[in-house]
């Protein structure tokens, strides 16, 4: 594959050398007009060209959303998430929208218009009621989009404490993730990091009462269908806890506590079973096969989505969505902070 | 009032030219001249634009082909590239060095720097800028920090790598990434010049533009140049001070053990004494410049397009008035939108839908100013020369990033794509690329004003196709990346399996944008060549309107050889025609702006 290509960069740039070559020497005939400025031949042919590249420009967007929306994320795995692609779909119709009008303006008018000797322009200074529709009409569809997009914000954005979400803290360090469950208590203990010795790695208060049966765990566990409020603290620098699938993304700021919370609605296993999904894993699967590497199977995953180092590239954590009853029993399994404290 | 002040500045011009014996050095190095210092400020930007660019090639290079050996990094990197496989560490730095180049040396200073310092006083017919000492100086301090800049390139644990926005604490704590330490250090040095130099041209191009403009040059007869100019110019003065405190800041908690964005961290083992700041100060201020910043690379390439539109339309710009208050509309709402950059930066979510508010407002101008130059074209007579279908291309690529613009600028839809591929793509073809036709089409116009000669045209439609052809190539399939979850400042894409199926899009990217990259050697060639070998110009070449085309085609000091001219109308009178359906001028579709108002001539538009 990659000779394949540096072949072909290589014969383009061949190409691409011959060419100008070829037109420099054309350019240098005696008998050409040396003025340098555009004549009646050069606004014919890149006249011609503008429509062109509007054809190029199409076939391009026409392929690109043809061949690469199967790369794009699946259907949202959270409750909010649904709301999020709904938007999404309406302002990407919209801007497609003006995107396939203007371009067609532009290059044909372009290519319609373009020079000749002789030809009179039209003196055509302005006129206030073009300009009056064309600056109402973004102003109404923007007011729309503002409208509909701060609801929906407002709404990602607001915590319902009646729900009684699941308190979680994501904790990020160069370059891993960590996870304290607020235990059955459903609160955190108190935590920062002049706390932190030896395995108590996140500086948790070991004093404070509402730590003791708080989880440490590597992996994120969440129970489908439940509100989950994420509490992100950070040892080091800015991090971002980024979960793509649920349409989740908050900075980790060290010095303060951001937060975050969504429901998800779809456990792993659905998620692995679902169509778009079966297809991507196929490809990577083909791809990996090639490669001679292990093949894969779905997983979510919480990425680290701020430049935090040189490491940042692979700072992650796996996501495990599953019913309420495999949720418990996993987490009964977990040592509370109180016991890993007292068994050292 | 300018005549007044216009009057002893040509008094001066009289005696100037028989005494004045100038030197090698005070022509060509200390010049005060403005369109030397403009010379200089293009050929720095331009050296330092093949840097920017070619680090960009390395680290696609990087993300087509993964952790593959390649002769050419082990050439350049050195030990960044043990056997010739680039690591992390110098992957960060090229991402950050290629973005601080590219934004600050080559669009802000590489654009507005040459264009605002050759163009102001010649087309608003001034002898020189306010003060030309001024001129030289930010010229100089301009270069210091290019060598400053390059040099941060050598230091031992690398140049600065905590990307272009240098977010603190990454960017304050050497132990987190080598980049911070040395590197970093002479990064925010060379800043701090880069920022004076700014701001000494900035004073000088607005008290220009205020003061010296000459008689019957009134605000709105302005070319929309010299407005995108001056509103740059306030931009500038209003933003970069708040980075240099900034900066001057991060080097405090760097340097001296204060606390203002730094708080509770944990590093190599051990608790710093760093408590109560806050990082999302720091993003508070680099992003009241950092915002405006990208006006101040857009709005001259905006200016200079509705220049060259127009003149190569034979049309006038359509909406003049409307274009001038989309410019102003434009210049303010820039200042009040910072807050899009944080939406998940852990500020108050109410403050996210205020700035989304604010953001989804600068659409408005923005749409009218692009409607306005479609309908510029429309009946017009285009004459297809370089520069024409560079501003083509600007208009084309500014619609097509700007759009994208109202996906990130809602803070709800902002959440899963920020800090994406799919936001390197919105800015790249928003900013980046189309300032950089602006750029183009600014050289290709005032080239021969600049030089004296012509640039080759054939070189010129080469240049333009290919990398038209080339940027889209590249930034077009970049957004779906974006939209697949990739995060931006990934080293590698395949650290884990989920992203394996980029690979594809990745290696077309990137070959575009090798293809591309190389094409503007066409264009280097054709810049260079064409100083000496280039077909000597005319006087007006592009029959413009506008005061620099009445000026000699040999540079003297003082641009006109006599009097300054004297203006009498605006700078669009393209195929103005009588009543009777004749040219204003019998034969000549172009009425310049020094020609006074002719017998039977309505006074349609100033």
């Amino acid at each position: 594959m990659t000779v394949f290509l540096v072949i072909i960069v290589l014969a383009l740039l061949a190409v691409t050398g011959w060419q100008i070559s070829k037109i420099f020497e054309l350019s240098k005939s005696p008998d050409a007009d040396t003025s340098q400025v555009a004549n009646n031949k050069d606004n014919e042919n890149q006249g011609k060209l503008m429509m062109g590249f509007a054809v190029f420009l199409y076939l391009l967007m026409f392929y690109c959303f043809w061949t690469f929306t199967n790369v794009t994320l699946p259907d949202a795995a959270s409750e909010h998430g649904g709301k999020y692609d709904n938007l999404m779909l309406i302002s990407m119709l919209l801007i497609m929208f003006v995107q396939i009008v203007t371009q067609a303006l532009l290059h044909y008018f372009a290519y319609k218009y373009r020079g000749e000797a002789g030809k009179k322009a039209l003196f055509y200074a302005d006129n206030d009621k073009l300009e009056f529709i064309w600056t109402i009409i973004p102003v109404i569809t923007l007011a729309g989009l503002i409208i509909y997009g701060l609801f929906t914000w407002t709404d990602i954005m607001s915590v319902n404490e009646d729900e009684d979400p699941l308190v979680v803290e994501l904790y990020a360090q160069q370059f891993s993730w960590t996870a304290r469950y607020a235990g059955e208590d459903n609160t955190l203990g108190e935590a920062n990091v002049r706390f932190i010795e030896g395995t108590n790695t996140l500086g948790v208060d070991k004093e404070d009462s509402y730590a003791q049966d708080d989880k440490v765990v590597r992996e994120l566990h969440l129970p489908v269908n439940r509100p989950v409020l994420f509490k992100l603290r950070s040892q080091d620098v800015l991090h971002s806890a980024y979960f793509p699938h649920f349409r989740a993304q908050m900075n980790v700021v060290p010095g303060m506590i951001t937060q975050f919370g969504f429901t998800p609605t779809v456990t792993t296993e659905e998620m692995r079973n679902n169509g778009d999904i079966v297809d991507k894993v196929e490809r990577i699967n083909d791809i990996r096969r090639e490669n001679g590497d292990d093949s894969y199977e779905f997983d979510y995953f919480l990425l680290c989505n701020k430049i935090c180092g040189q490491a940042h590239y692979n700072m992650q954590m796996k996501v495990i969505v599953e019913s309420e009853a495999d949720y418990e029993a996993w987490l009964a399994e977990q040592a509370t902070f109180g016991e890993s404290m007292s068994e050292e | 009032m300018s005549a007044v002040v216009n009057a002893p500045a040509h008094d001066h011009h009289e005696d100037h030219g028989h005494h004045h014996k100038q030197t090698f050095i005070s022509k060509y190095i200390f010049s005060f001249d403005h369109k030397m210092v403009a010379k200089q400020f293009l050929i720095t930007g331009l050296l330092m634009g093949i840097v920017g660019i070619g680090m960009s090639i390395l680290f696609r290079i990087q993300l087509a082909w993964p952790e593959q050996s390649f002769a050419i990094f082990e050439a350049l990197l050195g030990k960044w590239a043990p056997d010739g496989v680039m690591t992390p560490n110098i992957y960060l730095a090229l991402v950050t060095i290629h973005g601080t180049i590219m934004v600050f040396f080559v669009l802000t200073a590489g654009l507005s720097g040459t264009f605002s310092n050759l163009l102001i006083p010649l087309q608003i017919g001034a002898r020189d800028m306010a003060s030309g000492f001024m001129n030289m100086l930010s010229y100089w301090l301009f270069f210091l920090a290019c060598v400053i800049m390059l040099c941060s390139l050598f230091v031992e644990a690398g140049p600065a790598s905590s990307g272009w926005t240098i977010y603190p604490p990454l960017s304050a704590l050497p132990q987190a990434i080598g980049g911070s330490g040395m590197g970093m250090t002479l990064w925010l040095v060379s800043m701090a010049l880069f920022i004076a130099s700014q701001l000494l041209g900035g004073i000088n191009y607005i008290v220009t533009v205020i003061n010296l403009r000459t008689k019957g040059m009134s605000m709105t007869r302005l070319p929309l140049t010299i407005w995108a100019f001056f509103v740059t110019a306030i931009l500038g003065l209003v933003s970069f001070p708040v980075l240099l405190s900034a900066a001057l800041l991060l080097i405090m908690d760097r340097s001296f053990g204060t606390s203002f964005f730094l708080s509770d961290i944990f590093l190599d083992g051990e608790v710093l004494s760093h408590h109560g700041g806050s990082p999302v100060l720091f993003e508070h201020l680099f992003w009241f410049l950092g915002h405006p910043e990208v006006y101040i690379v857009i709005l001259p390439a905006l200016g200079i397009t509705s220049e060259v539109v127009a003149t190569n339309s034979r049309k006038p710009i359509f909406g003049y008035r409307a274009m001038i208050a989309s410019i102003l509309a434009i210049g303010f709402l820039s200042t009040i939108v910072w807050g899009h950059h944080m939406f998940v930066s852990g500020m108050n979510p109410f403050l996210g839908s205020v700035f989304t508010f604010t953001t989804l407002l600068i659409a408005i101008p923005s749409a009218v100013k692009a409607f306005n130059y479609i309908t510029t074209l429309w009946k017009g007579n285009l004459q297809m020369n370089p520069g024409m279908l560079f501003s083509i291309g600007l208009v084309s690529t500014f619609i097509t990033g700007g759009l994208t613009g109202i996906i990130l600028g809602d803070s709800t839809l902002d959440i899963n794509v920020h800090d994406t591929y799919f936001v390197v793509a919105h800015f790249h073809l928003v900013m980046g690329i189309s300032a950089l036709y602006g750029l183009f089409a600014g050289v290709y116009h005032w080239y021969p004003k600049m030089f004296g000669r012509m640039m080759n045209k054939n070189l010129g439609y080469i240049h333009f196709w290919v990398t038209a052809v080339g940027a889209y190539g590249v930034f077009f399939p970049m957004h779906f990346l974006g939209m697949a979850g990739l995060p931006r400042r990934y080293y590698t894409n395949t650290a884990f399996p989920y992203f394996d199926d980029l690979a594809d899009i990745n290696v077309i990217v990137t070959v575009c944008a090798i293809i591309t990259a190389l094409v503007q050697l066409v264009f280097i060639y054709n810049f260079f060549a064409s100083m000496f070998y280039g077909k000597k110009a005319t006087m007006n070449p592009w029959k413009s309107n506008t005061l620099e085309w009445t000026t000699p085609v040999e540079h003297i000091h003082g641009n006109w050889p006599g009097e300054l001219p004297v203006v009498y109308r605006w700078a669009y009178d393209y195929s103005k025609t009588n009543s009777d359906g004749e040219y204003v001028i019998t034969g000549q579709d172009y009425v310049p702006q020094n020609i006074p108002m002719q017998e039977n001539e309505e006074d349609l538009h100033h």
